[in-house]
Parts: structure tokens; C-alpha cells; sequence
């Protein structure tokens, strides 16, 4: 019974970083029809950039002497990752997906394509392919509660997913831009008619999602223990199936996907094979479109002839 | 003899009532109708009809059979023919290619023959251009044939599209706003031709147009809708001096006396 | 019906097909004779790619409908090809006497079986997944890509991980030479060619051009579009069972999502929707393959790139949805009997 805890407690901290992750991809779709094939590659990035900024401020110093590394620099480096990253999915968007906003749906899925492709072998080439030890910005403490191990890391996932989702639905229920992107999201004719800079918004949309996954990306490195330059690949697309299970454009949809997939993955390489894991997701995926394409939470959207 | 019936259809989109209760008949080899303001549901009646959209409630009759719930192809297939309100047109294909696609009836021959190319493949393609050249001819586009459709002028879209839709040898003819964007001498030829398709080809018509000397003068019978709801049916004659119809129309309620003191 | 009049028609096309036979029977000779090896397997590389990109292009270009995980359908035809290739050639070589003409026999089967067996693939993909539009579409078929190869890296009997190679130690028989290749191509290419030019092909391009108004027509898009998917499966089976038997063995990983990208690119170079483009883009392929083969990072940033520009700057590739001589096939298209 404490297995089927553990795999619990396993699960919902992979689905809580797959629901950061999901959160960007559910946003710029909910506005802009796009999926941004490249966002696995900003999670990527912003764990890259959680590393390069841990070791920049000595994180090995720390640790090798047996201590901790400060919560206070943590915190830097969590914030530095949350901007570069920000940083970054603008730029995608202005080069990739703004020169090509009003061309047929074919064009941007393709530059999307290209542009995910471009990242992940630029960072390899840059990053070199082999893995690399994550740095321990947390030391890791395991304490067992009735037979189920959690670790502080676990913890500090669940706090950090937490807080995040909530700032975010504070923001897109209270601040104007947040406004604005559910107004863009809705109709984006009549928002640029009602004055809303479209392009700011969406340049917004992309910075926060990509915040978020950078958020996502430093946790998955605390986590997993190592990072290399194709972990987008694979964790993207799962939060990509994600936020279709919840429903694509719909934000609780995508918190709601993101910890069913981590479930769904930590309960099958447990009970059925661990060669599987991956194999549920796009099986998911399948059925999910086939039975209900517009999500768990979402809406039938009728199109007008 | 009815030919097309709709009995008490509604149609609601999300909180939106677009039909509610719309009910009118048109007679075989008549030509037929409907007209509203913008936004009325001339539209959402022809999706309806057509297969787009599924009635949420009341009856679809077409040569007795029951349309509601069958898919757009099937419809067309027992007859059904349109026209889009925004030209739909497939526009990277020549004018002649555009209405050979709608010749399913005419072929004999499927994908096996094509591949092997067959006597029998090589025959339909011959009946095939033959007849899509037969309709190019009636809609006065005949010079056009091999010109991509795109890059046509925006009246002959739309004879294309009309043509297009004839190449499907339909019993109904549904056309959404032909003369859209025509002047005078354009509007004159297409009444022309919409009497013509009826007399020669026997087609029946229904027509929703914003031009009301157009509908006036080849309409026999009008349906007029507003806000989803019908508010009158009756000859041109009748309805043009309707005061439900003049008030929708001009937004005030009016007599059938010339304007007045409250003429805008 | 009216076979009279089909015996000189179709003792026509038997003399030009034979003469094409014969000219790439003489052009292999030349190849094997002039070229260097490593030449050589660009020539056989490019004309596989040829297959795929031809192939490809018919359900992405021409019908519209974006599929992104090719490369499982021609995985399901390398591993089946090379899994009947195995176990029919004891057969053939016992019924026919061993040699060339029992090879010959049994490399054909074996890749028709890999056809059929990635159409089958085809159609069950295709059924659920063309009712979706656009992105959704594209990434249900990289979800099936994926689950294939996972399938297949799970599959024991077919090697698993490590892949299949037959039974000998010496690995998989190398069937594949120029001749079947490009006589596959001439197949696939005169197949592609045959449906697009014809009310099938000006359906399917109906229905990418403008679904709903298609369907108006009467066009049974639903068929036409798993149609199309399933041709273009088909091919790709081809083209992965002239692969397979290129080289000693085929591993799941031969058929990641990459090759899938490779196949995307090898259609928007050459201009979506264009036969004779989609040829120039797979040969582009399988050059920039090969001579970029130690910088394999380079290759794909510059593919990634290659996309981005393309699109910003000419979405319709090199052609367009133009082709090659199009003045050609438009009047052989117009006038029936003139083949």
C-alpha cells in the first residue's frame, strides 16, 4: 500500500512540472491557435540556465564543504532562470511567429518545428550531448512518512508549482494584461478594437509561459538529477498532451492535465513496465482526441461557415 | 408538390438562438426567396439545409427524404447545390478544374482506373471536361477555362461558384448573395442567367440576396426572416409594401404610404 | 469493355515500360561502373528519399493534411520486409533454384508485404486521427510515429533495441542495388503522378484548398483523405524496405522522430504539393545527408534553419505547387489515349 503512495507522491510532483509546462503551451494556443513546438526547448534552456547561473554563483564552493547552498541565492538563481528564459521565448516569438502571424496555419507550425530543432541542436553543440550532474541548489533531505520516502526536493516542487500557479491565475484574473490575454484569447479582432496592444500581450503570454517552464525546467533538474540538451523532446510533448487532456487554452485544464499525465506515467512504470512510461502518454493523447479533442475542461468550439 | 420543406427548425449556438421555429415550403421549379436583415440567419438556414450545421429541433424535407443529421456530402448527392456568402472557391486549380471536382454523378471510373489509366478513366475525364465546359459556357466563362481561379475578378467568382454548384446536376440550387458586389448590368445578366437555369435546366432556386430589385424581379415567392424568427411570406408584390418587413428593414415602423415627415 | 481498343493502348505502355526498365538496367551498370561506393549510396539514398518525399507530399502537399511521423509507417515496412525478406527466401530459393532470380523474387515480395503492411498501418492511424485539423492532426501523427517505434524497441522477436538482422551473422541480405530502387521510384512516382493528375488528385487538392466547400461537392473527404494517408504509407513501407536491406540491420532508432523531420524537409524545400519538387527535395536529403555525415548537429541546425527561412521568405519552397515541365503533364491530363 505504501508502493502505491509512493507512486503517488512520484506522480503528482512529475505532473506538477508537467503542468508548468503546460500552462505555457496552453496560453500561446489559447490565443494565437499555435502550438510552440520550441517550448520544450525553453524548459531546457531555463534548466541550462538554473546550472551555468548555480555554478556562476559557486554553488560547488558550498557544497563541497559539506554545507548547503543558501535558500537566498536559490532563489536567485530560480528568478535569473525564470528571466533568461522569459528572455528567450520572446525571442522565438518575435523571430519565428510574428513574421509569420497571418500566413495559413501550415506556415508557423513549420518555423515552430524549425525552431525547436534549431534549439535543441544548437544547445548541443554548445552544451556538448552528454548529461550532466544537476547542481544540488537543494540539498536533498528524505524523510519517510508511513512507509512513502519524500524528499525536501519533492516538497520544494509542490511549494514552488504551487505558488507559481496561483500567482498566475491572481495575474490573469486581476492585472490588465492578464485581461487582456483571456479578451485575446476570446476574440482578438475585437480586443485590437478595444485598444488592447495585441502584440505586447502576446509578447507577455510568451514571457510568463516561458517563465514558468523555466520554473519547471531548474525543478526537473533537482529531480532527476542529471539534464541534457534533448530533455525538451520528450517532457515537452508530454506537457503538450497535457494541456490537450485538459483541455488546450484552458489554464485549470492544464494544471488538471499536467498532474493526470505524471500519474498516469508514475502508475504504469510502476504497475505495468517501466519500458512503457512514454508509450501511455501518446496513447493518451490518442484517445483523447479521438473521443473529446476539446478536453477534459474544454468547450465544443463550432466554426462559422 | 413541395420539393423543400423546412418544418419548425431551430438552430441555438452556445446562449445564441439563431433559428427559432422557421417553417416555409418551396415548390419544384420555383423561385424562391429569402431575405432579411444582416445577421437574420439567411445563412445558418442554408447551413442547416445543407448539412453544416444539424437542426436542433423541427424538420429538414428535400424529395422526400429527411436531411437533418446527414453529412453535407450525402446531401449533395441527393441534389442539394450551393454557393457560399465569401466565394469558396478552390483557388489554386483552373476555373475548368474547379467545377470538374464537383462531377461525382459523372463518373464511372474510380481510383484503380486512374492508376492504371484505363479506357474507362480516360472516358470520364472526357465527360467530365466536356460538361464542366457546357456550364462555363452558360455562365458566360468559357474564355476563363484555364485560368487559375484565384486570380479571376470577383464577379466571375462567383459565376464560378454557381457553375460549380450545377455540375452537380442538382434539383435545388441554393444561392447565397450572387449578386453581391455587381452593378447594374451585371445584376440584369444574372437574373438572366437564374431564370435561365431554372427554365432550361429545370432547376428549383432558392435565393437569399440583398438586392431587392434582383429579388423582386425573379423571385415568385418570399421568405423574409429577422433575428432568426420569420416575419412574413407572401409574393413581391406583398411583401413589398409588408410593414413588419419595413420595419425591419428600416429600423422604424412605417405605412405603406410614400416617406413623409418621418423619412430619414 | 472495349478491349479491342485497348490492345495497341496497352501494348504501347508494355513497350515504354520495358524501355524504361532497360534504361535504368543500363544506367545501374553505368553507376556501379563510374561511381565511387560512397557516390553510390548518395545515388541510392536520394532515390529512397525520392520514394518518401513523392510519397509524403501526396497526403501533406497535395491533400493538405499535415502528418508528421512518417518515419513509423516506414518502419513498419523495413521490419516487415526484412522479416518476410528472412523467412520467405528458403522458400523461393527452393521453388526457383538459388540466385538472382530467387532474390529478386523474394526482395519484391518482402517489400510489397512491407507496403501492405504499413498501408494497414496506414488506414488504422488515418481513421481516427484525419477527422482532427491542422496542429491537431500533426501531433497525433507524431504521437502514432512514436508509439511504433516504442512497439517495435519493445518487440523481441524483432530484435528490440538492438534491432533485426536477420538470422546469418551475417546480417540482413543487401537486396537493395540501383535497379530496384529506382525502378521503385519510377513505380512510386508514375503511381503519384497517375492519382494526382486525375478527378481523384483535383478532389484531394478540393479538399485541402477548402474542406468545407469539398464536401458540398460531394467530395467524400473522410475516404479521399485515408486515402491519401494510406498511399502515402504505403510508400514509405517501400522506401523502408529498400532501406532496410541497404545495410546489415534496422534499429528503432534508424526510425526516430528525426527521419520524420528529415521527410519534412525534404517537401517544404521543394515546394509542398509538388511532385517533381518533392524529388529535388529528397535528393537535397540524402546529399546534404551523406556529405554532412561526421557533423550530424550541423546538418540538423541547418535543416532547423533551412525551415525558418524558408517559410519567412519563400513559403512555397523551390516550385511552389508547380511542376517540372507542368505544360507536359497538364496536356497528357487533357487528352485521353494520348499516353
Amino acid at each position: 500500500m505504501s508502493e502505491f503512495f509512493q507512486q503517488i507522491i512520484n506522480g503528482l510532483s512529475l505532473g506538477s512540472i508537467y503542468a508548468l509546462i503546460a500552462l505555457g503551451y496552453t496560453m500561446v494556443y489559447g490565443i494565437l491557435k499555435l502550438i510552440n513546438f520550441a517550448h520544450g526547448e525553453v524548459f531546457m534552456m531555463g534548466a541550462y540556465s538554473g546550472y551555468f547561473l548555480a555554478s556562476g554563483l559557486g554553488v560547488e564552493r558550498y557544497t563541497a564543504s559539506g554545507g548547503s547552498f543558501p535558500l537566498g541565492l536559490a532563489f536567485v538563481v530560480l528568478v535569473g532562470a525564470m528571466l533568461a528564459s522569459a528572455l528567450l521565448g520572446v525571442t522565438i516569438e518575435a523571430l519565428a511567429y510574428r513574421p509569420v502571424r497571418s500566413a495559413p496555419r501550415l506556415t508557423p507550425l513549420i518555423t515552430a518545428i524549425g525552431a525547436s530543432l534549431f534549439l535543441q541542436n544548437a544547445a548541443m553543440l554548445l552544451f556538448t550531448p552528454n548529461p550532466r550532474p544537476y547542481p544540488p541548489i537543494l540539498r536533498e533531505v528524505r524523510f519517510t512518512v508511513g512507509g512513502v520516502i519524500v524528499t525536501n526536493i519533492k516538497l520544494a516542487i509542490f511549494v514552488v508549482a504551487i505558488a507559481l500557479m496561483v500567482g498566475l491565475h491572481q495575474f490573469v484574473q486581476r492585472t490588465w494584461t492578464g485581461r487582456a490575454m483571456r479578451a485575446l484569447s476570446m476574440n482578438m479582432d475585437a480586443a485590437r478594437l478595444m485598444g488592447i496592444d495585441v502584440n505586447a500581450t502576446i509578447r507577455a503570454t510568451f514571457a510568463i509561459g516561458s517563465a514558468l517552464a523555466a520554473a519547471g525546467g531548474i525543478l526537473f533538474g533537482l529531480d532527476q538529477i542529471t539534464i541534457n540538451p534533448l530533455m525538451g523532446v520528450l517532457t515537452g510533448l508530454k506537457a503538450f498532451v497535457a494541456a490537450v487532456l485538459g483541455g488546450i487554452g484552458n489554464i485549470p485544464g492544464a494544471v488538471v492535465g499536467g498532474l493526470l499525465i505524471g500519474l498516469a506515467e508514475q502508475l504504469t512504470a510502476g504497475y505495468v513496465s517501466p519500458d512503457y512510461r512514454d508509450a501511455i502518454t501518446f496513447l493518451i493523447l490518442v484517445v483523447i482526441l479521438v473521443l473529446k479533442p476539446e478536453g477534459l475542461l474544454g468547450v465544443v468550439r463550432q466554426e462559422k461557415v | 408538390m413541395t420539393l423543400l420543406a423546412l418544418d419548425r427548425v431551430d438552430k441555438v449556438f452556445g446562449g445564441l438562438r439563431a433559428l427559432r421555429a422557421v417553417s416555409f415550403e418551396v415548390a419544384p421549379k420555383s423561385i424562391f426567396g429569402l431575405i432579411g436583415p444582416n445577421g437574420a440567419g439567411k445563412t445558418t438556414l442554408f447551413n442547416v439545409i445543407t448539412g453544416v450545421y444539424r437542426p436542433d429541433g423541427g424538420h429538414v424535407r428535400f424529395d422526400g427524404s429527411e436531411l437533418g443529421g446527414l453529412a453535407p456530402a450525402r446531401i449533395a448527392e441527393l441534389g442539394v447545390a450551393r454557393t457560399f456568402q465569401n466565394i469558396r472557391l478552390f483557388r489554386a486549380m483552373t476555373v475548368e478544374e474547379n467545377v470538374m471536382v464537383a462531377g461525382h454523378k459523372l463518373q464511372r471510373s474510380g481510383v484503380l482506373s486512374a492508376i492504371f489509366r484505363t479506357t474507362s478513366h480516360a472516358n470520364d475525364e472526357s465527360a467530365l471536361t466536356k460538361r464542366a465546359r457546357e456550364l462555363l459556357a452558360v455562365l458566360g466563362l468559357n474564355e476563363h477555362a484555364e485560368d487559375v481561379a484565384g486570380s479571376l475578378p470577383y464577379g466571375s467568382q462567383r459565376r464560378l461558384e454557381i457553375a460549380r454548384a450545377l455540375m452537380l446536376g442538382p434539383k435545388l440550387l441554393l444561392l447565397d448573395e450572387p449578386a453581391a458586389g455587381m452593378n447594374s448590368a451585371e445584376a440584369r445578366e444574372l437574373e438572366r442567367q437564374i431564370r435561365f437555369l431554372r427554365d432550361e435546366l429545370g432547376v428549383t432556386i432558392v435565393l437569399v440576396e440583398h438586392n431587392m430589385s434582383v429579388v423582386m424581379s425573379v423571385c415568385e415567392r418570399i421568405h423574409v426572416v429577422d433575428h432568426g424568427e420569420t416575419i412574413a411570406e407572401g409574393t413581391p408584390a406583398e411583401i413589398k409594401v409588408h410593414p413588419r418587413v419595413l420595419a425591419a428593414y428600416l429600423g422604424q415602423e412605417t405605412t405603406a404610404d410614400p416617406p413623409g415627415e418621418d423619412a430619414p | 469493355m472495349e478491349t479491342a481498343a485497348n490492345k495497341p493502348r496497352w501494348a504501347l505502355r508494355a513497350l515504354v515500360g520495358a524501355g524504361a526498365v532497360a534504361l535504368i538496367f543500363a544506367a545501374g551498370l553505368g553507376v556501379q561502373a563510374g561511381f565511387v561506393e560512397y557516390v553510390q549510396r548518395i545515388i541510392l539514398l536520394a532515390g529512397i528519399n525520392v520514394i518518401l518525399a513523392v510519397g509524403l507530399n501526396l497526403i501533406n502537399g497535395t491533400t493538405g493534411q499535415f502528418s508528421i511521423g512518417h518515419a513509423g509507417f516506414m518502419a513498419v515496412g523495413a521490419y516487415a520486409a526484412a522479416f518476410t525478406g528472412v523467412h520467405l527466401a528458403p522458400h523461393v530459393a527452393a521453388a526457383l533454384g538459388a540466385g538472382g532470380v530467387a532474390d529478386a523474387v523474394t526482395f519484391n515480395l518482402a517489400l510489397l508485404v512491407g507496403a501492405l503492411l504499413a498501408g494497414a498501418t496506414g488506414v488504422l492511424v488515418g481513421l481516427p486521427s484525419l477527422r482532427l485539423k491542422g496542429d491537431y492532426l500533426a501531433i497525433v501523427t507524431l504521437g502514432f510515429g512514436e508509439i511504433i517505434r516504442i512497439l517495435l524497441n519493445n518487440a523481441q522477436f524483432l530484435g528490440a533495441a538492438t534491432g533485426y538482422s536477420g538470422d546469418s551473422a551475417a546480417g540482413l541480405p543487401t537486396y537493395t542495388s540501383f535497379f530496384w530502387v529506382y525502378f521503385w521510384v519510377l513505380v512510386v512516382v508514375g503511381l503519384v503522378r497517375n492519382v494526382t493528375f486525375s478527378q481523384t488528385g483535383r478532389s484531394l487538392i478540393a479538399i485541402r484548398e477548402d474542406e468545407i466547400a469539398a464536401e458540398a461537392m460531394a467530395t467524400p473527404t473522410t475516404r479521399l483523405k485515408v486515402l491519401a494517408f494510406t498511399l502515402s504509407a504505403a510508400t514509405a513501407g517501400i522506401a523502408g524496405g529498400l532501406f532496410a536491406h541497404m545495410q546489415s540491420g534496422i534499429r528503432p532508432e534508424d526510425f526516430k522522430f528525426d527521419k520524420s523531420i528529415d521527410m519534412i524537409v525534404m517537401i517544404i524545400v521543394g515546394g509542398l504539393g509538388s511532385i517533381s519538387g518533392a524529388a529535388i527535395g529528397g535528393i537535397f536529403v540524402a546529399v546534404t545527408l551523406e556529405l554532412m555525415r561526421d557533423l550530424q548537429q550541423y546538418r540538423l541546425v541547418l535543416y532547423a534553419l533551412l525551415l525558418i527561412v524558408i517559410m519567412l521568405v519563400r513559403p512555397e519552397g523551390l516550385l511552389g505547387s508547380r511542376e517540372l515541365g507542368l505544360a507536359f503533364f497538364r496536356r497528357a491530363q487533357k487528352k485521353p489515349g494520348a499516353t
